[in-house]
């Protein structure tokens, strides 16, 4: 049934729908495993019950969204392997160092101290299991820090020689391979993502009970708690991704001509286009609406700086531009409409309607997903921008394929495709319910999720589920 | 020196492995039997008994093929195309029993379909982890850097033999780890499965092991001249040994005992598959000396490993000890 498809193809749509719906995990969890070490802290330093009830609440969650992280992450550690081969074998020496520095430093560390952040309140005290949440919390950095300096090598190599084998090895220094050129930049925009991303979801959560009722206290706390971060993170993150922009112009200057849909070079200043069909067959943008000299005025800081296009890309190099100038144009205004959301919560909060103001927490509440879809479209960003190479410039993705048969791969990509949307869609509204529900007095001790501690019996966990919220 | 990395890594990746064994071997095994416990209290006491460790548990099998991809990525490159079916199942299996421990306490009304789903994704991922294993013991066709056979080469009666072996030993690790841990009528129950698991799994590992020297003359060598045979020729004595000291232990009730002489079991077969494959990390095709990553790459790895590894296990056992006991205190 898939003989006739070409199996690179489907490999290449297997690992990108397998890593898009795992980043969503991770995205979500780096954040939230902060927010839940930061709501510990509040509730040690301030005996105020409520930051433990949040705390306890925000757990039950972050269970769940774990642990979709972690079963759709062992995929990824192996489809290097099964669908990637050839990249496998060249690129090991390099990457896989550090790959195997990510478990040994951060998946140990989350997995390990996760039990007893989940379920070890009572038997370890409150000092260790905050200790714990940390440990968690700092796992999940870690875990960032390794699969982007990986990530960031493929699209920026240095530090490398190439063997008889034709492999890529170390060039002597790891530390120009760990902190390649693009790394440092990708680190703080795709973190300060994950942040933005959670604080926005928190907010949501938040808004979502005040609809209900403006005297929630947990709505309130969450609330002002989401709109102060998105206040802060949101304007760094559109500095941090300016800064990852002049850094992509400088290393894969493609990618930035796909995602400004410049196939024409500018000698005196290029227009920034806002909208517009790009046509990569005829090698122009349709329809387009543009700003004479903006594009200039912001990639080279010189309005009338002259700036190349794809016209001095060979057409079988070029990346696939309409992919790579929507999903841009998608994480950008996401950017901006996060940056609006903020100005508002803060304009709010000045005029003492923070918890008052429904048409803002209805706002809220719509930008709730909104960090994970600039997320996933960032992702497809930088990915769709820097093909066709695995490895930026090195190795093209065709050259990097496993000799696998098309019906193998299409069977896989299909069973991939419906245990994802199932599995993943049925645990994310277990997290939505969840989320409904909101905090109670007295949250229970992970609820009624698999408790091992004494005295709690299965039975009384689902009378609990039962009481109407 | 790089021949002294490879046997390092060899070691290390070895190591890795067998922890994932011993480790998920009993999350899983208790996965497989699941549905031989009564629904309610039996079950809710089975899966507390994994529950806060499950996860640090499966990352051995992350740093088992991490490991492989940074260490001998060629042997990566080969063995996970020829392996690509089993793999996928394998990584399918883990997504249904990973997400089993959260969703079935998320929706009660739907928990016996979760708990199935524990079970199938239990027993699909361990039965594929043994077709992997039988796979690698009949040998994989190499093309020059790559897997050069076709795409259902892997299935053969040996490795369905190796797959529902692993499933039977797997079952015998969770029988016992629920010996440890849970009491009353689970554990009672844990005790009768044990005892037949055992059995069979000792009929595995004669199957497995007759089977093998049929696989390629190669084995036979290794296994019946000198030097091998010294070790060759220990391990069914010890195997004996150790069946014997297993009954003893069930009949008298001993809680630690039977786990600790099931792991005894995993280890013997352990060792027997190293003496048939090292210095081979793909029998008869590519030593670990062909396929290992560069001086510089192992020596780098090795200093993490070497400062990281006793970190992971003081705080994993750690972890172990703070969810000491039996879980079903205070039930009653």
């Amino acid at each position: 049934m898939f003989a006739a498809l070409d199996p690179i193809l489907l490999a290449r749509i297997q690992f990108g729908f397998t890593v898009s719906f795992h980043f969503i995990f991770p995205s979500f969890s780096i954040g939230l495993a902060s927010y839940l070490a930061v709501l510990e802290a509040l509730w040690l330093r301030t005996q105020d019950d409520a930051y433990l009830d949040l705390f306890k609440f925000w757990l039950k969650i972050f269970a769940v969204a774990f642990a979709m992280g972690v079963v759709s992450g062992i995929v990824m550690s192996y489809q290097f392997g099964t669908n990637w081969a050839v990249f496998s074998d060249k690129t090991g020496p390099v990457l896989g160092p550090l790959m195997a520095y990510e478990v040994l430093t951060a998946f140990f560390l989350e997995a390990g101290f996760l039990g007893v952040m989940l379920f070890g309140m009572e038997k370890v005290g409150k000092k260790l299991h905050f200790a714990a949440t940390c440990m968690v919390a700092l796992g999940t950095f870690i875990s960032a820090f390794w699969i982007l300096s990986a990530n960031s090598w493929m699209q920026t190599p240095q530090g490398y020689a190439v063997n008889a084998a034709g492999q890529f090895v170390p060039g002597g220094d790891w530390l120009a391979i760990i902190f390649n050129p693009s790394f440092p930049y990708r680190l703080v925009h795709t973190v300060t993502g994950a942040y933005l991303t959670t604080a926005l979801a928190v907010g949501a959560v938040g808004a979502w009970h005040l609809l209900r009722d403006q005297n929630n206290r947990f709505a309130r706390i969450m609330f002002s708690m989401a709109m102060g971060m998105i206040a802060v993170v949101a304007p760094l993150q559109i500095a941090a991704g300016d800064t990852q922009g002049l850094n992509t112009l400088e290393h894969q200057p493609a990618k930035v001509m796909a995602m400004e849909g410049h196939f024409q070079s500018h000698k005196e200043g290029a227009p920034l286009i806002l909208f517009g069909l790009p046509n990569q067959r005829d090698q122009r943008v349709d329809y387009a609406v543009e700003i004479p000299k903006l594009s200039s005025l912001i990639l080279k800081h010189d309005a009338n700086a002259p700036l190349a296009g794809l016209d001095t890309i060979a057409r079988d190099k070029q990346p696939p531009v309409p992919v790579v100038f929507w999903s841009f144009r998608v994480m950008v205004g996401l950017g901006f409409a996060m940056l609006g959301l903020a100005l508002w919560a803060l304009y709010a909060r000045l005029r003492g309607r923070l918890f008052a103001w429904s048409w803002l927490h209805r706002a809220a509440l719509v930008m709730g997903p909104s960090g994970f879809v600039a997320v996933i479209a960032g992702w497809i960003t930088t990915e769709v921008g820097r093909q066709p190479y695995t490895v930026y410039g090195l190795l093209q993705t065709a050259q990097s394929a496993s000799p696998l048969a098309a019906p193998a791969v299409g069977a896989s990509l299909a069973a991939f495709v419906l245990v994802y949307f199932a599995v993943f869609g049925v645990g994310t509204w277990y997290i939505l319910k969840l989320m409904n529900e909101g905090v109670h007095v007295d949250e229970p001790d992970l609820g009624d999720a698999p408790i091992r501690t004494a005295g709690v019996t299965p039975a009384l966990q689902v009378q609990r589920q039962g009481q109407p919220a | 020196m790089n021949y002294d990395l490879a046997t390092i890594w060899a070691g290390l990746i070895a190591f890795a492995v067998f922890a994932y064994v011993v480790l998920d071997g009993f999350d899983l095994g208790i996965g497989i039997l699941f549905p031989r416990f009564a629904r309610g209290p039996e079950r809710d006491q089975a899966m507390n008994a994994i529950a806060p460790v499950w996860d640090g548990n499966e990352t051995w099998l992350i740093l088992g093929g991490g490991g492989l991809f940074a260490a001998f990525p060629l042997a990566y490159a080969i063995i996970l195309p020829a392996l690509y079916p089993p793999i996928i199942a394998m990584l399918l299996g883990l997504i249904f029993r990973g997400v089993a421990f959260e969703f079935r306490w998320r929706d009660p009304a739907h928990q016996p379909f979760w708990d199935t789903a524990f079970t199938t994704g239990s027993t699909v991922a361990a039965f594929a982890q043994g077709v992997t294993l039988g796979a690698l013991l009949q040998g994989i066709t190499v093309a020059g850097r790559a897997y050069g056979g076709g795409w259902l080469d892997w299935l053969t009666p040996f490795t369905v033999l190796t797959g529902l072996s692993v499933v039977v030993g797997y079952a015998l690790l969770g029988a016992c780890w629920l010996i440890v841990k849970t009491e009353g009528e689970t554990e009672r129950h844990a005790y009768a499965l044990a005892r037949v698991l055992g059995a069979l799994t000792i009929v595995a590992i004669i199957a497995v092991s007759g089977a093998t020297p049929f696989l390629a003359h190669s084995y036979v060598q290794r296994w019946f001249t000198f030097p091998g045979v010294l070790i060759t020729a220990q391990v069914p004595l010890l195997v004996a040994i150790v069946s014997v000291l297993f009954w003893r232990a069930l009949a008298a009730h001993r809680r630690i005992a039977p786990f600790g002489l099931a792991l005894v079991l995993f280890a013997l077969s352990f060792i027997g598959l190293g003496i048939s494959m090292f210095p081979y990390i793909i029998p008869r095709s590519v030593t670990i000396w062909q396929a290992a990553a560069p001086e510089a790459s192992q020596a780098f790895m090795l200093v993490g490993a070497g400062i990281m590894l006793p970190i992971i296990l003081a705080y994993t056992a750690w972890s172990y000890w703070v969810f000491r006991g039996k879980v079903g205190e205070g039930y009653h």
